[in-house]
């Protein structure tokens, strides 16, 4: 039983380490960073790399303020998530890896925070995305199709149709083959218009654009006088539905504005991360050195513990994933000193039972369970703060951005491990490396 | 066991002084404030060769920018304006290149609304009074007592004043700018504080519980002498992270990382120095 348990012990270990190694030394070694396998048909997937925030990275951070004041209050909602599905498309167009679009409201203020990691040229950037998002409808200038070229690209005469004439657009499924399709439906002057386009198109293709990208360009079959139109095709339901959120977010132009930019360049924040991930290991062999020199053997137990915890963190970091920014990296700082705190309060405790006299194993009892008090009243406070901080119900008083937040959520896990490993895996520790010595003494 | 608490009054006189210097310094200087309060924006541009800085001035000058502060460190140039929107810094770009006959590489370029930083340190502050307040609740409900919770409080208030008034300091010899960074810091100094107090007040609570006779004064001094070690350890080995980071780590984190330091050394001082001694004068004026 003991065995099987070191053994368990052991993997868990070893897949720690394999999980926290960085993506660099991959290369060198060979390990994979990435699983992917199956496990009983279920499909296990799960890419382990270290995020990094903006500040560490380089990048760019945008705040737009939406101008509300043309919206109706019931399409509010509906209008911001539009904005930012179209931010969204158009980065991805863009070809950003990972950004993050956040709508935050501030009192009457609705705002867009737009995260672009890695990305260099942001003027252009900022340019792109400020745009008001435009659907336009568009035939073919003479009426002829040449069938060189492709036919979007001979779609250039405007028909004066656009998203300001969509009252929304829906998935459909088609009656007979159950296909799925996009279906549009017009307002008055909308459907006018759309009429008079259907009339003098029968037969031809009508492009209908997004932002000047060709969404579909289907052709016409009749003359539709019911303001209402189904883009059919071969779409999936995902496809259908994407398409829809599209239209709408062109139909529903929301303008914006920038009001905050932040860019950092690649080569300050590579700088930054590579110095202070130098001093951070100088600095955390300094903090082992010293648990060894001052506690001696069960200092070596307690760095043992700290080199546990960092590996579990590190662990959960990757897993969630959690983007590690500078902040991040202050409120990992503190919870390793909180770490280390424990583990100096067990030890402290257990010497105080030693000098009364008491034998080592039950001083060691002893220690754990007065130390333990202290250690959860601590921590536990710690963990009101930053749970506060990290405001997890999304509160409009209180801090809805990444530095603070970013802060909070490193800590709260560094004090939750710690809590774990401090505690539970010291008193493994001590009972395996002590388990001779107290045998042999009492 | 080590009378601690004889001392109190030159632990009163220490804490004093340091407070006073750095509310003094904030009077007198203030603080330099980032653009994250400010609102305008900031320049990193790295150029492929030195330029006089007269050169520099000049080309700002044509384009009317209202410029804050200009600083050249090598190749590279810390521009510091009030808001400047996108257009006019490509346009800025493109005249300095062009004019300066340089090639302009961009580190960093912020611009921030004078709305948002403002918002963001309300809101922050709205989130650390009620970080205080979960402090006291629970404090009270563990401790079984209001004067604990008041004076693991109350010690953390003086380690804020230490650091918010050394950081004007900071500003005003080195340049240090209150920022996002700052705020952080003073956070992390909060949570520390009150965590480093929590341990010596546990060691009270264990004292009295043990003998309810015993003097609040005595039970403290016990504690003190039992805790210092620790104290003293492990606040060492966080001091020694942050030192290694100071000397050693990246230079935009250098005075977020001071702070930490400033922030831990107060911490770890004023939980035997400043919570305990409030928590014993509190508990005999509590027996009368």
């Amino acid at each position: 039983m003991k065995i099987f348990k070191s053994i368990i012990i052991t993997l868990v270990f070893l897949g720690l380490i394999w999980v926290d190694l960085p993506e660099s030394v991959k290369t060198k070694y060979k390990i994979p960073s990435q699983i992917n396998f199956n496990f009983y048909g279920l499909n296990v997937k799960k890419d382990f790399t270290t995020k990094l925030g903006l500040d560490l990275k380089g990048g760019s951070s945008l705040i737009f303020e939406a101008n509300t004041a043309k919206v109706k209050k019931e399409d509010l909602n509906d209008s911001l998530n539009s904005a930012r599905d179209v931010i969204e498309r158009r980065i991805n167009f863009f070809g950003v890896t990972e950004p993050q679009i956040q709508t935050i409201k501030t009192g009457d203020k609705y705002r867009l925070s737009v995260d672009l990691p890695g990305i260099n040229n942001y003027e252009e950037a900022i340019k792109l995305i400020g745009q008001t998002a435009q659907l336009t409808f568009r035939e073919l200038p003479d009426g002829k199709i040449a069938t060189t070229t492709p036919i979007f690209v001979q779609l250039t005469k405007d028909t004066g149709l656009s998203g300001i004439h969509i009252l929304k657009s829906t998935v459909e499924f088609n009656s007979q083959d159950g296909k799925p399709e996009v279906g549009l439906k017009f307002n008055k002057k909308g459907a006018d218009l759309f009429a008079e386009i259907t009339k003098r198109n029968i037969g031809k293709p009508v492009g209908i654009f997004l932002d000047n990208i060709p969404l579909t360009t289907p052709n016409v079959q009749t003359e539709i006088l019911d303001g209402s139109a189904v883009i059919t095709g071969n779409f999936t339901t995902d496809e259908a539905k994407k398409l829809t959120i599209a239209i709408n977010s062109g139909a529903l132009p929301l303008p914006i504005r920038l009001v905050e930019q932040k860019n950092i360049g690649a080569t300050l924040g590579e700088v930054e991360v590579k110095k202070s991930i130098y001093a951070g290991t100088i600095g955390l062999i300094m903090v082992l050195l010293f648990m060894i020199i001052y506690y001696g053997r069960l200092g070596f137990i307690a760095s043992l513990a700290l080199i546990i915890y960092g590996l579990i963190s590190l662990f959960i970091f990757k897993a969630i994933p959690l983007v590690l920014t500078l902040p991040g990296v202050a409120g990992f700082i503190l919870s390793i000193g909180m770490a280390v705190d424990s583990n100096i309060l067990i030890f402290e405790r257990i010497k105080e039972e030693q000098r009364k006299g008491r034998g080592f194993d039950i001083a060691v009892r002893l220690g754990f369970g007065h130390a333990i008090d202290a250690i959860k009243d601590a921590n536990i406070t710690t963990l009101i703060v930053a749970f506060i901080l990290f405001n997890p119900l999304n509160w409009e008083f209180l801090p809805q951005f990444g530095m603070v937040r970013g802060f909070a959520l490193t800590l709260a896990i560094g004090v939750g491990t710690s809590l774990f490993t401090g505690v539970v895996i010291t008193k493994r520790l001590i009972d395996i490396f002590y388990k001779n010595k107290i045998t042999n003494n009492k | 066991m080590i009378n601690f608490l004889k001392y109190r009054w030159l632990y009163f006189l220490i804490s004093f002084i340091v407070i006073s210097a750095g509310l003094s310094s904030i009077v007198k200087w203030g603080f330099r404030y980032s653009i994250d309060f400010t609102g305008g924006s900031n320049f990193e541009f790295q150029m492929n060769k030195v330029v006089e800085k007269s050169k520099i001035q000049k080309v700002l000058d044509l384009n009317k920018i209202s410029v804050v502060s200009l600083k050249l460190q090598d190749k590279n140039m810390i521009l510091r304006t009030k808001v400047l929107d996108q257009n006019k810094e490509s346009s800025l770009k493109k005249d300095l290149e062009a004019k300066l006959k340089v090639k302009i590489t961009v580190l960093r370029s912020e611009t921030v609304g004078p709305i948002l930083g403002r918002e963001a340190i309300n809101k922050t502050l709205v989130a650390s009074v009620l970080a205080v307040i979960g402090i006291l609740i629970y404090m009270s409900f563990a401790f079984k007592g209001f004067n604990f919770a008041f004076s693991a409080v109350l010690a953390m208030f003086h380690d804020l004043l230490v650091v918010v008034g050394t950081y004007s300091l900071l500003g005003h010899f080195f340049g240090a700018e209150v920022d996002t960074m700052f705020v952080t810091a003073v956070l992390t100094t909060m949570s520390f504080s009150v965590h480093d107090t929590i341990v010596i007040f546990d060691k009270i609570r264990e004292y009295r519980d043990e003998q309810e006779t015993l003097e609040i004064e005595s039970a403290s001094n016990q504690a003190l002498t039992e805790t210092m070690i620790r104290s003293l350890n492990n606040s060492m080995t966080i001091v020694f992270m942050l030192l290694a980071l100071t000397t050693m780590g990246g230079s935009t984190i250098r005075f977020f990382i001071i702070t930490l330091l400033i922030g831990t050394i107060t911490g770890t001082y004023s939980s035997p120095f400043v919570a305990t001694p409030i928590l014993v004068w509190l508990e005999k004026h509590k027996q009368k």
